[in-house]
């Protein structure tokens, strides 16, 4: 009895350590496509994000530095992304997947030089990693967040970015203003994102270490229809998919054998197929996402 | 009082404003009027700071002004009522309204809301502040527009075709507020082409024509006729000449048709549309009248494409004697085409055309399985290459050059291509969706008669379109669609002796009665 | 005259692109402490500084044909495919189990049955996520990434339970039978070229033929302008676009023929140094034109050849810089505004 009871603290407990990363990348993806602007470069800015906060963590034995580090450089590599699509018009997910290659190929490029490794980065010491406090920060941003968006006149701007560009424009307010501020904001975010990957979920950074995540995110936020807490819920049930991931490798459901390493980790993949899949009829993408804007 | 010194405007090849001169007065309702292309939108956007001038000078108020955007003049006392609303569709009326300064603590709301409730009580606009924009009639957002505008301090108010979304009623509506907006010292600008709204609301009237201003009238000293010969710069008819198209008249006419063309029987389609039933025979135009929203979508798409609906649908469909729906029994759309039902849908861009590619594929566009353009599993493209040169001569498409992309055609030869090709395979059934939406007036005329001439040959046209008048002009019978019914039926002969007029019409699409 | 210049410069967008991504990837190698001359010139000698070194960029360049032709077909369906890498992977574990398990089939026929079930794998693994966009609406490119991760696992799953090679240490299968592999071309010395070369350009010659010429092609085209258009001239959109992903990760899974059957005999994971993803720079440069993606190609196989090398011949350098020549390439390709720019500024 207890013993089940120890699991399923045990299950909720890793649930909400490995949502924090997806916590942060879709609430940053969730600013960014309410402005209007697809965010497919998740995956990069996470990556990028999480390299330099395991660089920045080891030099200073400090994982505040190291998070506000990977949050700059994740609005720095936003930005880049924002300057493509926001001012050159590129089509998001064109330009989108040519940041995650780019962050694929500079962050162990950057390794290399480093850590003299492109695979992974030493390992961090207890004390420049964090313990908790990612935990915490994830939900205080998404209270942040759901305000921000809901009633803030910034919020406001940023929903209209959206939804109704032209409307917003003639108000006086600067459509691709605002849309660079969402990018970069959500640039911060999936920095912090990938930061937890690296000095909080684990104690280094590895190739590719993001591994869909980015991507997940954009599912989560999808099937949260865009909104602040339900994209939140969506984040803790592939968390929770992760977790039972984790749970389950090793363990024997059936026969004698364990159930192959390989399926187990699949899980969390599937279960977004299966989520995406589910999304069906009442969601509705903000009406100008994808779209740039282009002044007369 | 504004005044427009010699504005030109040169797009690419095309002169939109030549040389535009105009004055309009303090405190008065102004409209102005032109063709499709003739260059009004033109003027006014250069007035509201869309595009700057390439030469000529705009007064406000006898002060010279050079906008760099909309914002400008928008700062300046200009606001425009667009023929796309610039409102969000799920946010509140308040949001709306104070987008770009918003309140940041309770007490700036309230002010803010009481200023607003102020403006709308003055000007006799209410509104409810806090439904959402997409709960509201149409008329309604209108109102809003115009709300907002007047809150951000507008002086000069453009109107852009504001009737083309709005039911008669609602028409005298927004005149009425016109008048009151006047009666307050604003000016109002109207752009439009329907000449009856002219007479009915403006004082002042300037005519356009091939990007120049041909003349200036006062309301009170002009008709409806001399109006448009101003505009078109010929005497036209106002109203489609169907006698000139009756079948004895046209060759090839009579039908050869024996039943019903399209057979619908207590179609239902979950709450957008509700038991209807009707026929149309060999040789009928039937209309359906209604103001946008009320079914007539749905009611396209079901026809069209039972099989994506049939789930949600009972009822029955037939064309051309064939059950398109019928149980659980459903044609696809390639089936229903291939029976012989032509389609102008529609939306052109959305639904009729690819408009990156040579118009060519267009024209083939629905027909690529019919064995005269197939060569086993290729396309025939020497045969095609012919057939589209033939119909691009006899429906007079301009440029006559299919390989050209198509979205450097203008709206009216789009059209016109999507008319040919629809009549390429001699179909025996015609759904015709406002056919003449963003096309200019000359080919409204040639559209009209190949609509009739259609009619003529023993085709069975459903017409579906948002101007009453091309329904008026053209249908045998009309049927009047009202939250998903047919709420009313009249025939031709009930207009044209004057028993019904247009405002009984449009009480019954508002649903008040029969 | 001018307008004459201008006109070139329109027509040779593509390589200008290609030369401001190369530019900036320079510059990081700059950054990394590198003379950028110095790897441009070893860049240029490894890809086609000798017949075998040209074999490897033709090497490298015939999965890319094949990725590309995909990644591009999808864009002719207005689909965007990301999930190259898990078609091919598929598709060659596909070549390599046919291989394995039917050793008995003569030469004759062997690699074309080899090659018909590396196609059907791969264009299975792309009609999933087709078919969920057409039926389900959910987005093509995150199932598509998703599908990637699910080939991974799978592809090793069937490599180390079902069908390991007990003579390595290595996550590889065993070998195909002899009567499955395919002609090397022995022109290019040690390079592993074989005719999968001439089997990439067929591909390119059928997707040209059917994508301008043929009715489906046309109707595939339409689909991709406009899909209210196609819907409401009968085409079936769904059906269309499940169609589409097929193919594209048939091509994908064609990849399976020049590596198991040309190359390695057999399947190894990660075999791949992201052919897929590789492939959506050649589809983007190449402008998703067959022809386009043939030289788009040859561009990006010279390329990787020529950072595989700097690999072993610079301090800091790594194959890394691979992917970030591509991510640059395609920013640079797909940055319209700045073309429009310079338009607007030409005709004021």
């Amino acid at each position: 009895m207890s013993e089940n009871l120890d699991t399923i603290l045990q299950i909720a407990g890793s649930t909400l350590r490995l949502a924090t990363p997806l916590l942060f990348a879709a609430l940053g993806g969730l600013i960014s496509e309410r402005a209007g602007v697809v965010n497919i470069a998740l995956e990069g800015l996470m990556l990028v994000g999480a390299f330099v906060a395991a660089a920045v963590a080891y030099a200073t034995h400090s994982p505040v530095a190291g998070a506000g580090a990977a949050m700059l450089a994740g609005g720095l590599f936003a930005s880049f992304y924002a300057l493509f699509v926001v001012k050159l018009r590129a089509d998001q997910i064109v330009a989108g997947t040519a940041i995650n290659m780019l962050a694929a190929g500079v962050t162990p490029f950057l390794c290399k030089i480093f850590f003299q490794s492109t695979s992974s980065s030493a390992a961090l010491p207890m004390d420049s990693r964090f313990v908790s406090a990612p935990l915490y920060g994830a939900w205080i941003f998404v209270i942040a967040v759901a305000f921000g968006l809901g009633f803030t006149p910034w919020g406001a701007w940023v929903r209209f970015a959206g939804e109704h560009p032209e409307a917003l424009d003639s108000a006086g307010v600067r459509v691709n203003r605002v849309r660079w501020m969402a990018v970069i904001l959500s640039g911060f975010l999936a920095g912090l994102g990938g930061a937890t990957l690296s000095i909080f979920l684990s104690s280094s950074f590895s190739r590719n270490m993001t591994s869909g995540r980015g991507f997940m995110a954009l599912a989560a936020l999808i099937f949260g229809k865009w909104r602040p807490w339900p994209t939140a819920f969506a984040c803790l049930l592939f968390g929770l998919a992760d977790a039972f991931q984790i749970r389950l490798q090793g363990v024997v459901l059936w026969g004698s054998d364990p159930v192959p390493v390989q399926f187990i980790q699949i899980l969390p993949y599937f279960v977004t197929i299966l989520v995406l899949a589910g999304v069906m009829g009442g969601s509705r993408a903000p009406k100008a996402l994808g779209q740039p804007f282009l002044k007369h | 009082m504004i005044e427009l010194k010699a504005l030109r405007k040169v797009f690419g090849a095309v002169v939109a404003n030549a040389d535009v001169s105009l004055k309009i007065e303090r405190g008065s309702i102004h409209a102005i009027i032109g063709e499709n292309g003739a260059g009004k939108s033109t003027a006014m956007k250069m007035l509201y700071g869309i595009y700057p001038p390439d030469s000529g000078e705009i007064f406000v108020e006898g002060r010279l002004c050079h906008w760099r955007s909309p914002r400008d003049a928008i700062a300046a006392g200009i606001g425009m009522v667009h023929q796309h609303f610039m409102l969000a569709a799920p946010y509140s009326v308040f949001e709306n309204i104070v987008l770009g300064v918003e309140p940041l603590w309770p007490a700036q709301r309230q002010a803010m809301r009481e200023k607003i409730k102020a403006l709308s009580a003055q000007y006799g606009l209410a509104v409810d502040l806090d439904a959402k924009i997409e709960d509201l009639p149409v008329g309604i957002q209108q109102r809003v527009e115009i709300l907002k505008l007047l809150y951000q301090n507008a002086r000069i108010l453009i109107f852009d075709e504001p009737t083309a979304v709005l039911t008669p009623q609602e028409a005298r509506n927004l005149f009425a507020n016109l008048k009151k907006l006047k009666s307050e010292g604003k000016t109002c600008i109207l752009i439009t082409h329907k000449l009856k709204e002219v007479m009915e609301a403006s004082d002042q009237v300037t005519i356009f024509r091939a990007g120049a201003v041909v003349g200036e009238v006062k309301t009170s000293e002009t008709s409806v006729d001399e109006l448009a010969s101003l505009m078109v710069g010929r005497k036209v008819s106002l109203r489609a000449e169907r006698g000139a198209f009756e079948a004895k008249n046209v060759a090839g006419g009579g039908s050869k048709e024996t039943g019903p063309v399209l057979r619908v029987k207590n179609l239902s389609l979950k709450s957008s549309l509700r038991d209807l039933s009707f026929e149309i025979a060999p040789g009928e135009i039937v209309g359906i009248a209604g103001i946008e929203g009320n079914g007539q979508s749905e009611l396209l798409q079901v026809l069209l494409h039972p099989k994506e609906y049939h789930k949600k649908m009972s009822g029955e469909v037939s064309w051309l004697g064939v059950p398109s729906l019928s149980g659980s029994k459903t044609l696809s759309n390639s089936e229903i085409r291939a029976l012989g039902v032509g389609c102008v849908p529609e939306d052109r861009h959305q639904e009729a055309v690819l408009l990156k590619r040579p118009a060519l594929e267009s024209f083939l566009l629905g027909f690529q399985r019919r064995s005269r353009f197939k060569k086993s599993v290729f396309i025939d493209s020497s045969r095609l290459a012919q057939a589209a040169a033939e119909a691009f001569e006899s429906f007079d498409i301009r440029p006559r050059d299919p390989a050209l992309e198509m979205s450097k055609f203008s709206g009216g030869n789009q059209q016109k291509l999507v008319i040919a090709r629809e009549f390429e395979f001699s179909p025996r059934a015609l759904i015709a969706a406002h056919p003449t939406r963003g096309v200019d007036v000359g080919a409204i005329e040639f559209i009209h008669a190949q609509i009739l001439k259609a009619r003529a040959k023993g085709l069975g046209v459903l017409l579906v379109s948002s101007e009453l008048d091309e329904i008026l002009a053209l249908s045998d019978r009309v049927l009047v669609i009202y939250e998903g019914r047919i709420v009313g039926e009249f025939k031709h002969e009930e207009f044209s002796t004057g028993q019904v007029t247009e405002m009984d019409l449009g009480r019954c699409m508002t649903g008040v009665a029969k | 005259m001018r307008d004459s210049v201008w006109k070139i410069l329109r027509f040779l967008r593509p390589l200008i692109a290609v030369s401001a991504g190369l530019a900036a990837g320079l510059l990081v190698t700059a950054l990394a402490g590198e003379n950028p001359l110095h790897v441009l010139a070893i860049l240029g000698r490894s890809a086609f500084g000798s017949r075998y070194d040209f074999g490897m960029t033709l090497f490298y360049a015939t999965p890319l044909i094949f990725t590309g032709l995909s990644v591009a077909l999808a864009f002719h369906a207005g689909l965007f495919n990301i999930g190259a890498e898990g078609q091919l992977t598929l598709g060659a574990l596909a070549a390599a189990t046919v291989g394995i398990c039917f050793p008995g089939v003569p030469a004759v026929i062997a690699p074309f049955l080899a090659g018909l079930a590396a196609f059907a794998a791969g264009a299975l693994w792309g009609a999933i996520p087709g078919w969920l966009r057409a039926r389900r609406g959910s987005h093509e490119v995150i199932n598509t990434i998703m599908m990637n991760f699910i080939a991974v696992g799978l592809s090793s799953w069937v490599t180390l339970y079902l069908l390991k090679n007990p003579d390595s240490q290595n996550p590889e299968t065993q070998a195909v039978a002899p009567s499955y592999l395919i002609k090397h071309l022995d022109f290019f010395g040690d390079a592993p070229l074989s005719i999968a070369l001439f089997v990439a350009l067929a591909a390119v010659v059928a997707i040209w033929i059917f994508l301008s010429k043929s009715t489906r092609g046309f109707e595939l085209r339409s689909v991709g302008q406009s899909e209210g258009a196609a819907r409401a001239a009968g085409i079936s959109v769904g059906r269309m676009q499940i169609l589409a992903m097929a193919l594209a990760g048939g091509l994908a899974g064609l990849v399976g023929v020049s590596e198991v059957l040309g190359n390695a005999t057999r399947f190894k994971v990660g075999f791949s140094p992201e052919y897929g993803f590789m492939g959506i720079a050649v589809a983007l440069l190449g402008r998703s034109r067959p022809l386009g993606v043939l030289g788009a190609a040859l561009l990006f196989g010279a390329l990787h050849k020529g950072t595989a090398d700097l690999d072993m011949e610079t301090e800091n350098i790594t194959r890394d810089l691979s992917l970030i020549l591509q991510g640059l390439v395609i920013l640079s390709v797909a940055a319209d505004g700045l073309w429009a720019w310079l338009d607007r500024r030409r005709s004021p």
